[in-house]
């Protein structure tokens, strides 16, 4: 049966504090992080961008992964801040891993969901058996614009999964996707930071979105929340993911291991992507795990995955996601941060 | 002058209702009061709003709104005075009917405030403030009243405390008002804590962005035959204004429009302060309800915080204040509010207004104000 072979995560060492951004605007930073259940968020370096932490999330999944890379028939980014408006993030990612020639390759944007949406389109390519292996990449350097609000979740971060039939770590048992035309947050071409509609973007379109799906793979794979060990939502803020969990029927303890946003923020398409890589390293064979994620615009596709034994061979050859998120990190002050998103520029 | 009935009352449930447009909100609520009513064809209407052409880009809402509802070709009026576009709206209806001019007007109030962003929606609130004086000089609403706020406190020791207590009494009311957009309680405490606006008024001092209607028909009472429900008539109507910038006034803790009005209806109604049963105020923000209350004459100058600490406002208190939960609680669409209010006290005044339901209530009083107090609309209102 299909399902990932091999998965990898990536984020950047980075990091700034919610206080440090609230200092600057004057914002009170004990309601934001009461709140929204924000601490701090992860911050690309100057020299990272959503293609690099691709490469460095599919070197991770690569090295679970007993495959040639040549074998990948195809590789898919999905980004809201692929750095070329014109120019595929994909080419370079495939280039990099040594899949090219012979591979299709493509970029997805739906907002915050661009992640789960090429595992989708990869997962069901394996499943019709148009290729043997396919890659699918979450990856952003999300944009808040200053002092707004998103400011203080917009983060960065990749997680990369190699479907395929043989040597599968977690099987795919089903999917479902969900979707309106609803705009609660949009950024036109040439504009450079998003936009939302505020309150808007909370029950008509993170909540309406999540338990349409959440509820629609589990009538279609006949379950209920107490048949799953962990679940994963789209993590906006620290507060929704718990809220819509319980909304659903789901227990605190099924949705922590994957909640990762109060220390790493949001990172959009990589977002419940990189809580499913955090799930997957705490697993043990038979878990079954529900991930659901949410792309404003707006709409949810929805995994089931059950883990097999083959979890324990994988898991410590790559990075953990919680190490990755946990060790190393470096400090940021507002100005250093407000360089390195471009936010300020050195005169030429 | 005839006497005048309130025949029909219409409200639906108010807060954030994105699936619905500004005509679709009117009509369902205006249907209500007329199905209320019993009627089906009306002479005449007023429609209370604020800036419909701000907040969803549509004026000449009064023709709008007579054909959705199926009245068209009626004589229509949209009636504009800030947050007290809807009480104008029943004060110009009132009159209408208590002249002979018509017989059945229709009044109505709504705002759909929600179709902007939060930013968009202060500066359409911020234009019923001076714009030369105040606006462009980045003052909001919030920091106007944090002024009046402030001075109160100064000048006779209202405490911060007391202003939270305001604001914990009307979600207690709300709570048990199934239409009102925030139908729950909270505590000083949380008063307290939340989140600062403009000190000292924090977010729970302030009354909410809202979309939503209210209707009332209204009929010479010497006409109505159908004896089905207790009588509610307006029986006192006021109206004053003032200057709308606050840096005008000899002292901005008084509400000279508030006063003036009230003294009007009062005479026209041969009542006082001491008759009232129970009474609705314009709490946009905790400090107006305290202000108000004096201005009103329902405590000396100075007392309101202390009213509401002794718990004279309460809804088992002497005097019940915002039973419905107050603009605070219910929520405040702002061309909607003067209407609601009225709303409030004939379901009250007929004992049909549930849990909430203030004992032996015969006569009400609705105070509904514009900007700082640069307007303000009192009606009294007495069952038969």
């Amino acid at each position: 049966m299909e399902g990932i072979v091999g998965y990898g995560a990536c984020i950047p060492r980075n990091r700034i504090k919610v206080e440090e951004i609230a200092k600057v605007w004057g914002a009170d930073a004990p309601s934001y992080k009461r709140g929204l259940m924000l601490e701090e968020k992860s911050v690309p370096s100057p020299d990272q961008d959503t293609i690099t932490m691709s490469v460095e999330a599919t070197k991770n999944a690569l090295k679970r992964a007993p495959i040639d890379p040549k074998e990948i028939g195809a590789v898919y980014v999905g980004s809201e801040s692929h750095p070329y408006a014109v120019k595929p993030s994909g080419t370079v990612l495939a280039e990099a891993i040594g899949a090219t020639p012979e591979v299709h390759t493509a970029d997805f944007e739906f907002a915050c969901k661009a992640g789960t949406e090429g595992m989708y389109v990869a997962l069901n390519l394996v499943k019709a058996g148009e290729i043997k292996y396919g890659l699918a990449v979450g990856a952003d350097t999300s944009q808040g614009a200053p002092g707004d609000a998103l400011e203080y979740s917009a983060a960065a971060g990749a997680a990369a999964f190699i479907f395929g039939k043989e040597n599968v770590v977690a099987e795919a048992v089903d999917t479902y996707s969900y979707m309106t035309d609803t705009p609660d947050f949009w950024r036109r071409e040439y504009q450079y930071y998003p936009q939302h509609g505020g309150r808007f973007t909370g029950d008509p379109a993170y909540f309406k979105h999540i338990i349409g799906a959440g509820k629609g793979i589990m009538e279609k794979a006949g379950m209920k929340p107490s048949d799953f060990n962990y679940v994963i939502f789209h993590q906006p803020n620290g507060k929704f993911p718990f809220r819509v969990g319980k909304m659903l029927g789901f227990e605190k303890k099924q949705i922590e291991p994957g909640w990762l946003v109060s220390k790493l923020g949001n990172t959009y398409s990589g977002s419940s992507p990189l809580g499913l890589t955090a799930t997957l390293d705490i697993s043990e064979p038979g878990d079954k795990i529900l991930i659901v994620s949410y792309g404003s615009g707006a709409g949810s596709d929805a995994f089931i995955f059950e883990v097999t034994d083959r979890i324990k061979e994988v898991k410590d050859l790559a990075p953990r996601t919680r190490e990755l998120l946990d060790k190393n990190r470096n400090y940021l002050e507002y100005g250093e941060y407000a360089k390195f998103r471009q936010k300020i520029k050195k005169a030429d | 002058m005839r006497e005048v009935a309130i025949i029909g009352v219409g409200m639906t449930k108010w807060g954030e209702l994105w699936e619905k447009s500004l005509r679709d909100i009117y009509v369902e609520t205006a249907l209500l009061a007329l199905e209320d009513a019993g009627i089906d064809k009306v002479d005449s209407m007023y429609v209370g709003s604020m800036s419909s052409g701000l907040f969803v880009g549509q004026e000449h809402i009064a023709s709008l709104l007579a054909d959705y509802l199926g009245q068209a070709n009626i004589p229509s009026s949209r009636i504009e005075s800030a947050c007290a576009s809807g009480g104008l709206a029943l004060r110009l209806g009132y009159l209408e009917v208590a002249s002979g001019v018509s017989d059945v007007v229709l009044v109505g109030g709504i705002e759909k405030m929600t179709d902007v962003s939060g930013h968009e929606a202060t500066y359409a609130l911020g234009t019923a403030a001076d714009q030369e004086y105040e606006g462009y000089h980045g003052m909001t609403f919030p920091g106007l009243y944090a002024l009046i706020a402030r001075a109160h406190m100064e000048k006779y020791g209202t405490t911060r405390e007391q202003l939270a207590m305001v604001a914990v009494k009307n979600h207690h009311n709300g709570s048990k008002n199934p239409l009102a957009q925030f139908p729950f309680q909270i505590t000083v405490d949380s008063v307290l804590n939340s989140v600062m606006v403009a000190d000292p008024l924090r977010i729970l001092d302030c009354s909410p962005i809202t979309d939503g209607a209210a209707a009332v028909v209204l009929y010479p009472a010497e006409m109505v035959k159908k004896k089905d429900k207790p009588m509610v008539k307006i029986t006192g109507s006021g109206h004053a204004t003032d200057t709308i910038a606050l840096s005008s006034r000899k002292d901005i803790t008084w509400l000279e429009a508030v006063y003036k009005a009230a003294k009007q209806a009062y005479k026209e109604a041969n009542k006082g302060p001491k008759d009232i049963d129970i009474i609705e105020v314009h709490d946009c923000f905790t400090i107006a309800e305290i202000c108000v209350l004096e201005a009103l004459g329902i405590v000396e100058k100075g007392k309101g915080g202390d009213a509401v600490e002794e718990g004279m406002t309460s809804l088992k208190g002497k005097i019940p204040v915002n039973a419905s939960g107050g603009l605070k609680a219910k929520g405040h669409p702002v061309g909607a509010t003067g209407v609601a209010q009225v709303v409030e006290i004939v379901k009250q005044l007929q004992g049909n207004a549930g849990e909430r339901q203030v004992k032996k209530a015969r006569v009400g009083l609705a105070q509904n104000m514009g900007g700082s107090g640069g307007s303000s609309v009192v009606h009294i209102f007495e069952r038969e």
